[in-house]
C-alpha cells in the first residue's frame, strides 16, 4: 500500500470515505451470512443466493476502491502513531485489500472448480474462471473458510486500534474516516 | 457537516494541529480498555454465535452428515448417502407442453443433452443390492449458456420424513446396536409413535411393491416446486419420471450381489431407457410444504418431454461421481418452493460434497470391466 501522504488534508477524500463503509456494512454482513449459511440447514439457500452475488459486487468494489486510493491523495498519519504503529496500520490495511480482492476470487474459483453453476440472479451466471477438479475445489473450500477466519481478525484488529485510539490516545483518527466532513483544528 | 464528495477543504485547514487532550486517569485508562474488551468480544462472539458455535443442539449441515458417517461410515470418495452407484447419459427430448408452466429453457421444444446416476440409498458403496432399497436417479440437464437443472429423485411417492429434524431423529433412532448389529425396534417404535406423518407415508410407500429393475422404476421429485412462466404467473409442481417399460415386480431370483446394478447395464445395452416426465400441477390449498403427503387425485398432470438415457459408465471414469446432485441448482423459471426439506438437502448434499471430493477415490463396486460385461 502506498504510504503517499500530503500535509494538505485531515480526512480521507469523500469517495474513499463513502466507498470504506459501504464495503465495512457490506464485508460484514458478509462474514455474518458466511459463517451462518454454513452452519444453517433451512435458510442455507436462502444465504446461499445472497452470498455470491454480493462476494462478487465486493470483488468490483474492492478493485474500484484500489483505483480510487491509488488516485487520491491521502491525510497524514495522526502525530501520535509511532513508526512501528505505522507501519502496523499500512501492513494491516494491505492485508485488508488483498483479503477482499482474494477471498471473492477464491469463492468464485472453488465453484468454477467444481463446475457448479455461479448464478448471480434469475439465469444471469458467471463463467468458470479455473478447470474442472473437484480436489482443487476441496483445497479451495477450505482456503475460502480459513480466509473467511482470517479476515475476521484482520477486522476485529483493525475495529480494535480505531477504538483505542479513539477512546485512550484520542487522537482523533477517526475523524479521518467519518463520513461527515471534519473541520481539522 | 457536510456529505460525500465535497473534495475541497476549507482553506484554514491546518496539519496535525491536534489539541492535547487532558491525560486520562489510570483508573479511567482502564475501564475503557475494559470497554473495548468487552466491544470485541461481543462483536466477535456474536460471529460465533451465528456459526453455531454456542448451540450444540443445533442440527447443521456438518452434525447431520456427522450422523450419516456414524451409521454408513467413513468410505473414502464416496458420498455419504446413495452411496453405491452407476453413471448414465442420455437426453432429454421436450414437447413444449412445459413453457405454459415454467420459462425454464429446458422446456422449450428441442432436445438438451442430460447425465446422470443411478444409486441405491444407504452408506455403503459396496452394499449387496436388495429391492426393498431406494433407488435414487440423480439427473444434470446442460442448458444453453451454461445454465444448469440438476434434480436428484428417488422411487418412493412420498418421502418418510416431513423436515430435516425428523430425518435426523430417525437417522439416530435407526442405529445399529454394535453388538447385535440392528437397530434397536424400541427406538423405532418410539419414533414412529411421535411422527405419524412418517407412519401415513411409509404406508403408501409399502403399497408400492418395488419393480423389478432401476428402468422400469418411476422416480419421483418428492418435493414441490415453484414454477414461473414467460408471464411471471407462479405454480406449484412436483414431477414423476414415468417409465416407458411396464411395471414389473421384482423377485430377488439370482444370488448377484449387484442384481439391480447388472440388470440396468444389461438393458441399456440392449436398447436406450425411457421416461415420461410428467409435472403434477397443485391446486390452491394443496401442501407444498410437506413431502410426506400426496397431492389428491386427479390433479393435472402434463406430460413434458421424454428422457432417454442410452449409455453407461463406471463412476470411476464418469464425470458424473463429481456432480453433487443438489436439487436447488435450478435455471431461471424454476424456484424452490417453502418445503423446509429443500435447502436441508442442498446445505447437506454440499458438505458431503466437499467432505468426499477432498479424499482419495476408492474403486467403485460397479466398476469399468462391470459395465462392459
Amino acid at each position: 500500500m502506498s504510504a503517499r501522504t500530503t500535509t494538505d488534508r485531515q480526512q480521507f477524500t469523500g469517495s474513499m470515505r463513502f466507498l470504506h463503509w459501504l464495503m465495512a456494512a457490506m464485508v460484514l454482513a458478509m462474514l455474518g451470512i458466511g459463517i451462518a449459511m454454513v452452519a444453517s440447514l433451512g435458510d442455507y439457500h436462502s444465504l446461499v443466493s445472497i452470498h455470491r452475488p454480493l462476494g462478487i459486487l465486493i470483488l468490483i468494489l474492492v478493485v474500484i476502491r484500489y483505483v480510487n486510493r491509488r488516485l487520491s491523495s491521502l491525510p497524514p498519519f495522526p502525530a501520535t502513531m509511532s513508526p512501528q504503529e505505522r507501519f502496523a496500520a499500512s501492513a494491516s490495511e494491505a492485508l485488508l485489500y488483498t483479503l477482499l480482492l482474494v477471498q471473492p476470487l477464491v469463492g468464485w474459483g472453488m465453484l468454477s472448480a467444481a463446475r457448479y453453476p455461479i448464478v448471480l440472479f434469475g439465469s444471469l451466471h458467471l463463467f468458470p474462471i479455473l478447470p474442472h477438479s473437484v480436489m482443487l475445489y476441496a483445497v479451495l473450500r477450505r482456503t475460502h473458510t480459513f480466509l473467511a477466519y482470517l479476515l475476521f481478525l484482520a477486522f476485529v484488529a483493525h475495529f480494535g486500534a480505531i477504538l483505542f485510539h479513539t477512546l485512550i490516545v484520542r487522537d482523533g483518527m477517526l475523524s479521518r474516516m467519518v463520513p461527515w466532513r471534519v473541520r481539522a483544528g | 457537516m457536510q456529505w460525500y464528495w465535497s473534495e475541497q477543504l476549507p482553506s484554514d485547514s491546518t496539519p496535525s494541529a491536534e489539541k492535547q487532550p487532558a491525560p486520562l486517569s489510570r483508573g479511567s485508562t482502564l475501564r475503557r480498555l475494559v470497554g473495548i474488551g468487552v466491544v470485541i468480544l461481543c462483536v466477535a462472539g456474536g460471529f460465533l454465535y451465528l456459526g453455531g458455535w454456542f448451540s450444540p443442539q443445533k442440527l447443521t449441515p456438518a452434525r447431520f452428515v456427522d450422523e450419516f458417517e456414524r451409521v454408513g461410515g467413513i468410505h473414502s470418495g464416496f458420498r455419504r448417502n446413495h452411496a453405491k452407484g452407476v453413471c448414465v447419459r442420455g437426453f432429454f427430448d421436450s414437447n413444449g407442453q412445459g413453457a405454459r408452466l415454467s420459462k425454464a429453457v429446458v422446456f422449450q421444444s428441442g432436445r438438451v443433452p442430460v447425465i446422470g446416476r443411478f444409486s441405491l440409498g444407504g452408506g455403503d458403496p459396496n452394499a449387496t443390492d436388495e429391492l426393498s432399497i431406494v433407488r435414487g436417479l440423480g439427473l444434470q440437464f446442460s442448458l444453453r449458456d451454461g445454465e444448469q437443472w440438476r434434480t436428484a429423485m428417488i422411487n418412493l411417492p412420498v418421502f418418510p420424513f416431513k423436515d430435516p429434524q425428523a430425518f435426523y431423529d430417525n437417522l439416530v433412532a435407526s442405529q445399529r446396536d454394535p453388538n447385535t448389529h440392528q437397530p434397536d425396534p424400541a427406538k423405532g417404535a418410539a419414533f414412529l409413535a411421535s411422527h405419524p406423518e412418517t407412519a401415513r407415508a411409509l404406508a403408501i410407500i409399502k403399497s408400492h411393491a418395488p419393480s423389478s429393475g432401476f428402468d422400469n422404476t418411476a422416480y419421483y421429485s418428492l418435493n414441490a416446486f415453484r414454477f414461473v412462466n414467460a408471464d411471471g404467473a407462479s405454480t406449484y409442481v412436483r414431477w414423476t419420471l414415468a417409465p416407458v417399460p411396464p411395471y414389473e415386480a421384482g423377485t430377488r431370483a439370482s444370488q448377484d450381489k449387484n442384481l439391480l446394478f447388472d440388470g440396468l447395464i444389461a438393458s441399456i445395452q440392449q436398447h436406450p431407457l425411457q421416461w415420461h416426465l410428467v409435472m403434477t400441477v397443485a391446486q390452491p390449498g394443496d401442501p407444498t410444504d410437506n413431502a410426506t403427503i400426496q397431492w389428491p387425485e386427479g390433479r393435472e398432470q402434463v406430460d413434458v418431454g421424454t428422457l432417454t438415457l442410452d449409455s453407461v459408465e463406471s463412476e470411476e471414469t464418469s464425470p458424473a461421481r463429481d456432480i453433487n446432485f443438489d436439487p436447488l441448482v435450478l435455471p431461471a423459471g424454476m424456484a424452490p418452493s417453502n418445503d423446509p426439506l429443500l435447502s436441508a438437502r442442498s446445505a447437506v448434499y454440499s458438505q458431503s460434497f466437499t467432505r468426499r471430493t477432498g479424499e482419495t477415490k476408492e474403486p467403485s463396486e460397479i466398476t469399468p470391466s462391470e459395465v462392459r460385461k
